[in-house]
């Protein structure tokens, strides 16, 4: 760096240069402002997952409070709808990759700092990629996608080596509603450890949909899941595709005018199927901001950070504003970072289907594609195909009378989502 | 209503336009009549100090689509103002920070239009500048500012009736603080689906009645589909009739007595079926809590109800003109419209389609009632029926913000806060940032002033806080940003702002009542009115 840099660069970081030369009121008695510890900051490595309505205001939030060296993943490509509050995004960017032109405008735009985009999912690195980083932001719309980040971060801390712990601050937003959440792995709370808060909607009982349809809601789940199937209009259903869209809303609309059901649209047709949640910039410019914050406190010490008290920040904004910060409890029976199985209440006399269904929408569990074995019995295998063949007779079977299960008995629950993971579950009989 | 008109038409089968595509996320919060709103909004930034709270709240309102948006600034772009705003680069060093702010916003989105004063280097004389300006919608100016210019908007803001937002954010902290020009009714507020269920149980209309025992008369020997898929709202209304006749023709509206008919409710639920159960059954059940009450005004309809109209503005409005025949409906029928809406419940798709009709028909003779009466008053004959039908569906829920113009007593709510801090600090709960509002108050036109200033200067009006260790931890975290932001105060801040100016431009949501005050140390805000 030349002299004429150096002081460029001493003008142009006055503000956040002057909170941390300064010791203010709530800063440790050994808050150290030296020269030395002031330019660690800039040095250090930031993982952010997702470059979407939450990604592209972390990314300007980080370069704009001082770190240099940024990492970004995300698998997805920039589509019309993401253009009211993913500003990195304009028109022409349509089609290209999220990841690669977020990284390109924060560059362009601000001198010195260096993000490296990743246009793939975060599944496909392993540990030791992710070791690397001092700290990982989530910027997600996907529970999978926290879940198994989650459940790496979680499984990478050695406790012999406290570079291996890596803190994860999560932020998300639905409407004029979020929330941010610092994880300290192992420490304090995880994701998993508060998963019920993501409890799965109810599913509308197909007989419903087949027989007796009430609402507009009705018509299109039903257009969804049984019209598409009977009649394939495509060889599968792209939710992205509007000429797959504008099928399933025809559909929907002409069960609509037979039941005499109001209310059938494109746009509800849309955000029934896609489950599509209502986003706008100020709801991500917030908890954006709220996540930079707390990493730019963890990152310099500037001033007490959420993670080991508060843990959890819930923001409203729909009626006046509130917030609540609160300490979230971490949960021994957590299947990530705990060590005992959680209850399970089940009925004795489901099958084995039934009893496999059920996680789906389990709030504490929310596996698409278990497998399922006690201590000594494999009971249900979804992978390898022989395998799987072998235990698939065993669906049909009662869990009592049929499979011998009992009361309090342990069992262990797998699903590909998250190959690290064994979800330990107690029954309980009602 | 027009509601129903529009849905009974044929709806046209091709997919959304441009626009919908491009702003469909947020419709689904605010809807075409809320985007309308923003698009012919008028903005006016005035921006000063480190600059970056207010572009970044305009940048919030510039990507959903706002019409216009001006922004009054003379500072010329430092290397300082790089490190904390965004929407500026290198090339903008030395040029007016309006301009080059006004520019990268507009980049955002070709909907909005980017204006900028000066237009030249030159300092500016604000009350002129105004002056000279078309109206505005809204008037966002950040501190610390000039105490001339500060002068200059509210005398503006007055003349024209025009809210207006100040912001300071400063280091880890920020407040912002809305000043609405009279009582601001919202009708559209968005409450939660599941509070705005009104099914009139207790005060059934006859199609009701007729529909209900028709519908009931054979209960006892109906098939057990016909039993099963009863809806619920007509499993009360029979059962209610039931419980009156065996409790002296009263219903049950206190706890045991309410308990009790849940129990007589449930009991009469067939078993003998491979169930166990009936779901409409459980689901009458479980909405007797909820739904079996006597219709009671909300308190924020109250205020409506008693508010006394103040000046011009009010006389004429249209929302004053329908509160007033609300109030009329509401005195003749002890009760208020009929809501319309019907939740889901399990029974046959016609069954429940007819007993939709006769909510929805009911619904629609209420409104009409309230129209006329609207129609027959001094200036109603232009109200909007749309706006009668949006009044009717949502009028337990309509809310009055700034419902008084009176003083607001700074030292009783000095006093009050810290009551509360010594119950909070005895129970753990958090404390007020009332102090943080006045520590950054004090350096509204001196951002460099000095922790012992801020605290004399605080003290030197309110004495009470003297030996307050609050608000001397406020003075010295804010004398030590030195008027200074940082970014992500200014971003969050920014999103907040603009989250309240979207609820004040549309009249949707509830926006608050007046004072935010943000905490980034300990993560939290605060909202009073001051
Ligand atoms: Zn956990």
């Amino acid at each position: 760096m030349t002299v004429n840099e150096k002081s460029n660069s001493t003008a142009r970081w006055q503000y956040l240069d002057r909170i941390r030369k300064t010791k203010g009121p709530f800063n440790d008695d050994d808050y150290d402002t030296s020269e030395e510890v002031l330019s660690m900051h800039g040095t250090q490595k930031i993982l952010v997952i997702g470059a979407g309505g939450l990604g592209c205001e972390i990314l300007k939030d980080l370069a704009m409070s001082g770190f240099r060296d940024i990492h970004v993943i995300d698998m997805d490509t920039i589509d019309v709808s993401n253009l009211n509050r993913q500003f990195l995004f304009r028109k022409a960017d349509v089609g290209k990759y999220k990841a690669e032109v977020a990284a390109k405008f924060v560059e362009r735009r601000v001198k010195g700092v260096q993000i490296t985009a990743h246009n793939c999912k975060i599944q496909d690195f392993e540990e030791d990629f992710y070791m690397q980083f001092q700290f990982v932001i989530c910027g997600l719309d996907s529970i999978e996608a926290r879940r198994w980040i989650n459940a790496t971060l979680v499984n990478m801390v050695d406790d012999e080596n406290p570079d291996s712990l890596k803190p994860l601050i999560d932020g998300g937003t639905e409407g004029f509603k979020g929330q941010t959440r610092v994880i300290f792995p192992t420490i304090t709370p995880c994701i998993e450890c508060q998963l019920d808060l993501y409890a799965p909607r109810a599913a509308v009982p197909l007989c419903t949909l087949a027989t007796i349809p009430r609402q507009p809601e009705h018509c299109i789940e039903w257009a969804h899941i049984m019209a598409w199937e009977q009649e394939k209009p495509f060889p599968t259903l792209d939710k992205d595709d509007p000429e797959h869209i504008s099928w399933l809303y025809k559909k929907a609309l002409a069960r609509a005018e037979e039941f005499k059901i109001p209310g059938v649209t494109y746009a509800l047709t849309q955000g029934v199927v896609k489950n599509i949640i209502p986003a706008i910039a100020s709801t991500n410019a917030i908890i954006a901001a709220s996540c930079c914050n707390e990493a730019l406190k963890i990152a310099t010490s500037a001033a007490p950070y959420m993670g080991m008290n508060e843990t959890y920040m819930q923001y409203q904004g729909d009626e006046s504003i509130y917030t609540n910060t609160f300490k979230y409890a971490k949960k021994e029976d957590c299947a990530v970072c705990g060590n005992l199985p959680k209850p399970l209440q089940v009925d004795p006399k489901w099958t084995l289907q039934e009893l496999l269904d059920s996680f789906a929408t389990n709030a504490s569990a929310q596996l698409k594609k278990p497998s399922i074995r006690t201590e000594d019995k494999t009971l249900y295998m979804q992978f390898p195909p022989a395998l799987e063949e072998q235990t698939r007779p065993n669906l049909e079977k009662k869990l009592k009378e049929d499979l011998g299960l009992e009361e309090k008995q342990e069992i262990a629950v797998t699903d590909p989502a998250f190959p690290a993971l064994s979800f330990r579950f107690f029954l309980k009989f009602s | 209503m027009t509601e129903i008109v529009t849905s009974q038409t044929p709806p046209i089968l091709h997919g959304p336009s441009e626009k919908e595509k491009k702003y469909d996320r947020q419709l689904r919060l605010w809807a075409a009549s809320g985007q309308a709103a923003l698009e012919s909004a008028n903005i006016l930034l005035v921006n000063s100090g480190a600059g970056t709270v207010g572009v970044e709240t305009l940048k919030n309102l510039v990507l959903p689509g706002i019409g216009k948006f001006t922004i009054v600034d003379d500072a010329i772009v430092s290397e300082t103002d790089l490190g904390v705003n965004f929407f500026l680069d290198e090339s903008c060093l030395g040029k007016l920070r309006s301009q080059c702010c006004a520019e990268l916003l507009q980049e955002l989105n070709p909907d909005a239009q980017g204006d900028w004063y000066p237009k030249e280097k030159a300092s500016v004389n604000l009350g002129q500048i105004l002056d000279s300006m078309p109206m505005y919608t809204l008037i966002m100016y950040t501190l610390p500012i000039r105490p001339e210019d500060l002068a200059a908007i509210k005398t503006y803001g007055r003349k024209h009736q025009t809210p207006l937002i100040s912001i300071h954010s400063a280091g880890f902290y920020s407040y912002f603080q809305i000043n609405l020009p009279g009582a601001f009714p919202i009708v559209d507020t968005h409450p939660e689906v599941e509070k705005t269920v009104d099914l009139r149980l207790l005060h059934p209309w006859p199609e009701l009645v007729k529909f209900s025992q028709e519908m009931t008369k054979d209960i006892d020997s109906a098939s057990d589909h016909d039993h099963g898929h009863l809806p619920y709202v007509v499993i009360l209304l029979h059962y209610l009739e039931k419980w009156k006749e065996g409790n002296g023709g009263e219903y049950p509206t206190e706890y045991k007595a309410k308990m009790a008919f849940r129990k007589m409710v449930s009991e009469m639920a067939r078993t003998n079926n491979p169930e166990g159960g009936e779901e409409n059954f459980q689901e009458a059940v479980s909405a007797v809590n909820r739904n079996v009450k006597k219709p009671q005004l909300e308190q924020s309809l109250e205020e409506v109800f008693d508010h006394k109209l103040s000046n011009e503005v009010e006389m004429s409005s249209s929302f004053w003109m329908i509160a007033r025949a609300m109030k009329k409906f509401y005195q003749k029928n002890g009760c208020l419209p009929l809501p319309g809406g019907l939740p889901d419940m399990k029974a046959q798709s016609s069954v429940y389609v007819k007993l939709q009709s006769i909510y929805k028909a009911k619904a629609r003779k209420d409104a009409l009632e309230v129209l006329e009466t609207v129609r027959s008053s001094p200036g109603g004959k232009d109200v909007d029926p749309a706006e009668v039908d949006m009044f009717c569906k949502n009028a337990s829920f309509v809310k009055l913000v700034n419902a008084t113009a009176e003083g607001r007593d700074f030292k009783q709510i000095l006093q009050q806060e810290k009551q509360n801090d010594e119950l909070a600090e005895a129970i753990g709960t958090p404390l007020s940032l009332l102090p943080i509002y006045l520590a950054l108050s004090a350096t509204s036109h001196k951002p460099l002033a000095s922790a012992d200033e801020i605290k004399a200067d605080i003290v030197g009006i309110w004495p009470d806080v003297a030996d307050d260790m609050r608000v001397m931890q406020s003075s010295e975290e804010v004398a030590r940003a030195g008027g200074g932001e940082l970014h992500n105060i200014s971003a969050l801040t920014g999103g907040m702002v603009a989250q309240e100016a979207i609820k004040i431009i549309t009249k949707q949501y509830i926006p608050i009542d007046n004072t935010c005050i943000f905490d980034g140390i300990s993560s939290r805000c605060q909202v009073l009115r001051l």
